[in-house]
């Protein structure tokens, strides 16, 4: 395999000094999250079984909230900005159009994150008046500090300049080379922004128009079911946020560590615009179980929903052809044969294909989410986080941990400090995962409910439709151990290979696809064109609920309790700034 | 556009597979009746619970031979009534409501499942089939004290069960 490894060709380090080291950044970034992350979840693990209780019942949900706040926000969107930053500038080969621009972005995605990082962990502390133990979700009237919504909305809009920046490339790029086609890379980047700019709408307007004047005491009350609405027009494209760079990586890096090519370039756009267009008007579909909403409205999520699994299907395909087609490259034979051919090796490989076979696992379990009336049975249950655990904490993750050990030596010049404990790590991770998922699978089928610290109550107990409660929780305790010990392995392989040497000639070349960019209708590159559809579908799929939630409960109504209580909080603030504020143009205007 | 003849195939089943989970749904929905949490009950004032009707006394109330309607409160961190008392063999409709933030109320282990919304009623219908005692959770996070929010529901067997009222 090392000769694999050192191809002679010049890395991306080697082409793009400036932008490689953004990338690493940003990957730094995501990683450093994901360490914390892990911390998070095996404390919650220990606790929830009753194993190890290290901080009280009721700390139990800043935990929860920085465990889910820095593993789907802070590591999935800083790898995706490394990782889109890379796949713009190498798909386009040219420079990004102002570095200084793209560190800007940067700094303000870190400066969002720690923000809410200290409103989260302002909540272990009981005499500071901070606190946002909202969890993910943040459904008003749970009420967060104002740093924590301030936090997001800065991380946002990093976000936002972020895919500026890449389509300031491509507009560059388009410049200088009219009627080409869009390369593939840059393609499901723009394509990915676009869906995320139309996503923002939702929790926008959630966060700037209510609960950040509602945090600093501006307005008494917010509409919860509004907000909460509002917060799933954005949270179920945010899952497509997690899955397209991961989906970028299987269609462009994955068929090139089989040692073969893309099956087919078209496909790969066709299920972008799929994507794009099916991502946002789905949301309802987290809140089946809402009162106040229309079972019609419900029905309308349903289907897309259903009709949003076609993109992943058709990424099914291609992904085990283009794995089938290395492996024959490579000399497999048979039917089945061929798997043998396959590079197992390589940590690289192996995880991304592992990585692949939980996709489908997760996807399942995702079906029967979606069903309107099954959902009944496992909404809210630990079947919901057991799903997942498989899409965005297998899927996605364990994606972007193998494709860091193949990019990473290419923006660093240096290769990965141990092959076998990466090929280890990404084992580890799966088996863990299966471990710990399939343990919260079964758990939420008999009605133990998800983010609870102690899932034990004094009324009754849980029965088990086979096996016990205590092998469930030592599933959960083995698996969350082993998934601890994974990600460990994976961020000190990293730290340790900052201390070899630099060696030249790492750099790994994507090959194009079998069926090119030629062969795809013109019309797919058509932005505009797909843009303009996704917002007419989202505008049929959430007007008539927002203006029946409006006209039922208010804009600002029926309220309901802010807990806890940070209201005054808000109006201390207010009342020293509005005399400061007066003062100070009383005095500028004299 | 070239697309293999493999991954048309694939296509077409894909796409029988998705019609075939929408009609499964639908005839849930419809033949079986499986009753969906929907928008028929009014807004509610959480800060006035205490002045309305159904929920100033949360209770069950016998409406019919073998109807049963329950009015309960979920909030931090209780339900009332605790315990739910219903005979068996009947069609018991749950509203629930919330004063304070969003709960969740589930029957452990079964579909009788809602969100509970601050200004809105969750309105739900199950069939009591044999006697015995289910759990009821909060299955939403709700402040601190989340995870010793539960309840009851007892099903009594038909000839024992007499509502309080009668007595």
């Amino acid at each position: 395999m090392s000769s694999a490894i050192e191809s002679g060709e010049p890395t991306f380090l080697d082409r793009f000094p400036q932008e490689a080291k953004v990338v690493r950044s940003a990957l730094w970034s995501s990683f450093i999250a994901l360490t914390l992350g892990a911390l998070f979840g095996i404390i919650q693990t220990l606790h929830r079984t009753d194993v190890l209780r290290v901080f009280s019942s009721g700390n139990y949900y800043t935990i929860l909230t920085a465990h889910g706040v820095l593993m789907v926000v802070s590591f999935t969107i800083f790898f995706l900005v490394g990782i889109y930053t890379w796949a713009v500038v190498r798909s386009l080969d040219r420079p990004v159009e102002d570095i200084r621009y793209t560190w800007t972005w940067y700094g303000l995605m870190v400066l969002g994150t720690l923000m809410a990082l200290v409103a989260i962990l302002g909540g272990f502390i009981d005499s500071i008046d901070i606190s946002a133990d909202v969890l993910f979700t943040f459904y008003a009237p749970l009420q967060a500090h104002p740093l924590f919504y301030g936090g997001l909305a800065i991380f946002l809009i990093g976000t936002w300049l972020a895919g500026a920046d890449w389509f300031r490339s491509w507009y560059a790029w388009k410049q200088e080379n009219p009627g080409e086609r869009i390369p593939l890379q840059t393609f499901m980047v723009l394509i990915t922004m676009l869906m995320w700019y139309i996503a923002s709408i939702g929790i926008t307007i959630a966060v700037v128009i209510f609960l950040l004047p509602w945090s600093l005491g501006i307005i008494d009350q917010v509409n919860p079911l509004l907000t909460r609405t509002l917060f799933w027009f954005w949270g179920h494209p945010v899952v497509y946020f997690w899955l397209m760079p991961a989906y970028l990586l299987w269609y462009t890096v994955l068929p090139k560590v089989s040692g073969g090519r893309l099956f087919s370039d078209p496909l790969a756009r066709v299920v972008f615009v799929l994507f794009l267009l099916l991502s946002t008007p789905v949301g309802i579909h987290h809140q089946y179980l809402d009162p106040g909403i229309a079972d019609g409205f419900k029905f309308i999520a349903l289907t897309n929903t259903m009709f949003l699994l076609l993109p992943s299907l058709l990424t099914a395909f291609t992904v085990v052809a283009s794995m089938e087609h290395g492996a024959r490259q490579r000399g497999g034979t048979g039917l089945l044969g061929w798997l043998r051919a396959l590079p197992w090796a390589n940590p690289a490989f192996t995880g991304m294909a592992l990585a692949g076979l939980m996709f489908a696992a997760g996807g399942f379990s995702g079906m029967i989410n979606a069903g309107l009336n099954i959902n009944y049975l496992v909404h809210n249950t630990l079947w919901v986080p057991g799903h997942f655990h498989l899409t965005v904490g297998t899927a996605v993750a364990l994606t972007f941990m193998a494709a860091t050990y193949w990019l990473w030596p290419q923006l660093t010049n240096k290769p990965i400090f141990s092959r076998p404990i990466a090929l280890a790590q990404v084992i580890l991770w799966f088996v863990g995962m299966a471990l710990m998922s399939n343990a919260m699978h079964v758990a939420g089928l008999i009605g133990i409910p998800r983010r609870t610290a102690e899932p034990q109550y004094d009324g009754f107990d849980f029965i088990p439709t086979f096996g016990s409660i205590a092998e469930l929780d030592l599933q959960l305790v083995v698996g969350g151990t082993l998934l601890t010990l994974s990600a460990i392995l994976f961020v000190s392989n990293l730290v340790l290979s900052i201390s070899l040497p630099k060696v030249s000639g790492l750099g790994q070349p994507l090959p194009p696809a079998l069926s090119g960019p030629d062969d795809a209708p013109k019309v797919l590159d058509n932005l505009k064109l797909w843009t303009a559809i996704a917002l007419v579908l989202v505008i049929l799929a959430y007007t008539l609920p927002l203006a029946s939630i409006v006209d039922r409960g208010g804009l600002f109504g029926p309220g309901g309790t802010p807990y806890p209580t940070m209201i005054e909080f808000g109006s201390t603030l207010l009342e020293i700034y509005t005399p400061l504020t007066t003062d100070w143009i009383s005095g500028w205007l004299q | 556009m070239h697309i293999h003849n493999y991954e048309k195939i694939w296509l077409v089943l894909a796409m029988i597979m998705i019609v075939g989970f929408l009609t499964t749904v639908t005839y849930g929905a419809t033949a079986v009746g499986i009753e969906m949490i929907s928008d028929e009950e009014d807004t509610i004032d959480p800060g006035a619970l205490d002045e309305d009707p159904r929920f100033a006394e949360p209770r069950v109330e016998q409406v019919g031979e073998n109807e049963y309607e329950a009015y309960v409160v979920a909030q931090q961190y209780i339900f009332s009534p605790d315990p739910i008392e219903v005979p068996a063999n009947s069609t018991v409709t749950f509203y629930v409501t919330s004063p304070d933030v969003i709960h969740g109320f589930q029957v452990a282990g079964t579909n009788a499942n809602t969100m509970v919304i601050p200004g809105e009623v969750a309105k739900l219908t199950v069939e009591t089939e044999e006697p015995g005692e289910h759990g009821i959770v909060c299955n939403e996070y709700c402040g601190s004290g989340h995870h010793v929010m539960e309840g009851k529901l007892i099903i009594h067997p038909e000839d024992e069960f007499e509502m309080e009222d009668d007595e």
